[in-house]
């Protein structure tokens, strides 16, 4: 006879076997979906480039090394290979600056959400979703028609007389900036605002009490208590601005790629789909890098809400 | 009562507080005035929304006086933010911060104020062992009792040594038996710390037992300041009376009103020596009150005569609930004996015994 405890036991590795067995099919669909589409790319990446696309089965390390630039060839390929860096570059350069800029401005207006009544709270939260309405290319659009050279803030300051001749905004990383930052400002305002709708504000008033001034009190309480909100807006930001395509091909115009703009280029008019799929796992492999030393660090300082 | 130097540590002149605006206007305070004694345990009790809490709060600088001023040690300290006010609090949440340890929470005030690293520690090592947590200094707040919880925001707001620590109902969250503990551990700081200390209480018993001086509070207005025994025994008003302790309530007639004594004749017809509130005006219909544990019950005749309505057992006492002739009820207490009853039985007559020194009378 089996012991009560031996009866539990088989059935509750009964239960673990059936719930497996039951959740198998969604988690195969799942794992095929999310991997399947990777791994053809990894493959692609090591192939050889078709004449019209597509690619021919015949191994070859040639587009990992135009990514890599390890090549010293005669012809002048080696121009497009600097091309790469300032692109690489210039996409980490626009998302970390895209990514601070959210912050700075995403942080004051949760704490304004956070700290309005209840009522109120969820009206600012239906005012941030809004734009999430539109899509992304008419937004996009909107922001052309704001700082283009004929557009909103050029007539004004020109009128105004504060400036002579238009400003060149658009077409420059400078655009690029503030459309992802207007474009991502939401995955930023929601996380922080989440964090810090749970603050008990009678901790800050506590800091008040004990001489914290309120920069004070910013920074030594309210910041340490919704970093875990902030950490997880920055990569809300951060990787769909590394990755971001329509705001640099609109407002960048071409001139001013990134990369999601360099690696279409290469299943387009580029007809190098493994150069294409080579760029797109070395982008991944950068975000997945930037995300581990930034959730280490984050993590260093040690928040933990008990 | 020992003796208390009569410099006053805070001075609230005339201070009103109006929360909202037009129609939804809500006066909080309502020209409160009060002094509060250097080193003394002052307590504001009432209920919830009598304004005590809001009196707390514009003293420790979190809200400010809509008019009037608060002086400290004669200084107006009504406009000054929080942070610079030698003042600290003990909020009713305990208001810990979660993200760093006992050690950090007690030390926090004094790294604002700038002092220097060996001082900060030696004042929390300090601290700890003034509230028996040195062996928790490294813990996370999130790791300790509810108890220790509050012995950390104590330690937190004395580190800084303020001229004045408010405690805003702290004991409240508490279970019975720790809270009579801690209210025996905070008379014990504030002898050892001699700082002043302002207790906001909702209960009675607390208040009395702590405090030095007591201001009752009712709906925004402080009705009557003075010593535990002053409120318990010489209420002022209907609300003191009723609202400190159970009491008894007769209507009567005063005369002969002279030194703070009067002559009160209730509906019995009977005449009893009664304290007079001050502030009093002479009127036909005077409220006279007695305390349950100042009367006697007895078989033969007394001042007041009824039947016995209810008996009630406390363990301590017992409760007996007298129907007057006069129609009013009247409830006695009666400090029980070991092996024998109270002595009276449901619908008995019985008569009341009203001593020369039971009676006040309220001035409203």
């Amino acid at each position: 006879m089996a012991t009560a405890e031996e009866v539990a036991k088989a059935a509750e590795r009964r239960d673990v076997r059936d719930r497996w067995l039951l959740s198998a099919p969604a988690l195969l669909v799942i794992f095929l979906a999310a991997t399947g589409p990777l791994l053809i790319v990894l493959v692609y990446s090591f192939l050889t480039p078709g004449s019209y696309g597509d690619v021919k089965w015949q191994f070859s390390p040639e587009a990992w090394i135009a990514v890599f630039l390890e090549r010293d060839i005669f012809d002048d390929t080696l121009s497009i290979a600097a091309a790469h860096v300032t692109i690489f570059l210039r996409s980490i350069k626009l998302s970390v600056v895209t990514t601070i800029a959210t912050l700075v401005l995403g942080f004051p207006t949760a704490y304004f959400m956070a700290t309005r009544s209840e009522k109120t709270r969820d009206l600012w939260l239906f005012l941030i979703t809004i734009p999430f309405w539109t899509n992304l290319l008419i937004r996009t659009f909107a922001v052309l028609q704001i700082i283009r050279n004929e557009g909103i803030i050029n007539t004004m300051l020109l009128k105004l007389g504060i400036i002579s001749a238009p400003i060149q905004i658009l077409y420059t990383d400078t655009a690029i900036l503030i459309g992802m930052a207007y474009v991502y400002l939401p995955l930023m305002v929601l996380p922080i605002y989440a964090s810090m709708e749970k603050l008990d504000f009678r901790l800050v008033e506590a800091g008040y009490d004990l001489y914290a001034t309120r920069f004070q009190v910013l920074r030594r309480i309210i910041f340490p208590m919704v970093k875990p909100g902030v950490i997880a807006g920055s990569i809300l930001v951060f990787i769909p601005a590394l990755g971001a395509y329509v705001t640099p091909s609109v407002l960048g115009g071409g001139k001013n790629m990134m990369l999601s703009n360099l690696i279409e280029l290469q299943f387009g008019q580029g007809r190098n789909w493994p150069l294409g799929s080579a760029l797109s796992i070395a982008v991944m492999i950068i975000v997945m890098v930037a995300l581990l030393a930034y959730v280490r660090n984050a993590g260093k300082s040690g928040v933990r809400h008990g | 009562m020992p003796d208390k130097p009569d410099r006053n540590a805070i001075e609230v002149v005339n201070v009103s507080k109006i929360f909202g605006s037009g129609e939804g206007q809500v006066a909080a305070l309502d020209t409160v005035s009060v002094s509060i004694r250097e080193n003394e345990f002052f307590t504001l009790l009432g209920p919830s929304g009598c304004g005590k809490t809001t009196l707390l709060r514009l003293i420790a600088g979190f809200d400010f006086p809509t008019a009037g001023e608060i002086l400290l040690y004669g200084q107006d300290i009504a406009p000054l933010p929080p942070f610079k006010r030698p003042v600290n609090t003990v909020f009713q949440s305990y208001a810990l911060f979660p993200h760093m340890t006992v050690a950090d929470n007690i030390g926090f005030g004094l790294e604002m104020l700038g002092k220097p690293k060996a001082e900060i520690k030696a004042r929390v090592a300090e601290m700890l062992k003034l509230v028996k947590m040195e062996a928790l200094a490294g813990r996370r707040t999130s790791q300790i009792s509810g108890g220790q919880q509050q012995r950390v925001a104590l330690a937190r707001a004395l580190a800084p040594q303020p001229k004045v620590l408010l405690l805003d109902e702290p004991l409240s969250a508490l279970d019975y038996k720790l809270r009579k503990e801690m209210q025996i551990e905070l008379k014990r700081l504030q002898h050892e710390t001699g700082i002043t200390f302002i207790f906001v209480t909702h209960d009675q018993e607390e208040a009395l037992t702590m405090s030095d001086r007591i201001a009752v509070m009712s709906s925004g207005k402080i009705l009557q300041v003075g010593s535990p025994w002053d409120i318990y025994d010489k209420p002022a008003e209907r609300f003191v009376a009723d609202f400190i302790g159970e009491t008894n309530f007769l209507t009567a007639a005063i005369s002969e009103m002279a030194n703070g004594k009067a002559r009160a004749t209730l509906k019995s017809g009977a005449t009893i020596e009664a304290t007079v509130a001050q502030g009093f005006q002479p009127k036909p219909n005077a409220t006279v009150v007695v305390r349950p544990e100042h009367a006697k019950l007895t078989k033969a005749k007394g001042e007041l005569s009824g039947r016995v309505d209810n008996i009630v057992y406390f363990g301590t006492d017992t409760h007996i609930h007298v129907h007057l002739d006069s129609g009013e009820l009247f409830t006695v207490r009666q400090q029980n004996t070991r092996s024998a009853g109270c002595g009276f039985e449901k619908g008995d007559a019985v008569g009341i015994l009203i001593g020369s020194d039971a009676a006040q009378v309220l001035k409203d």
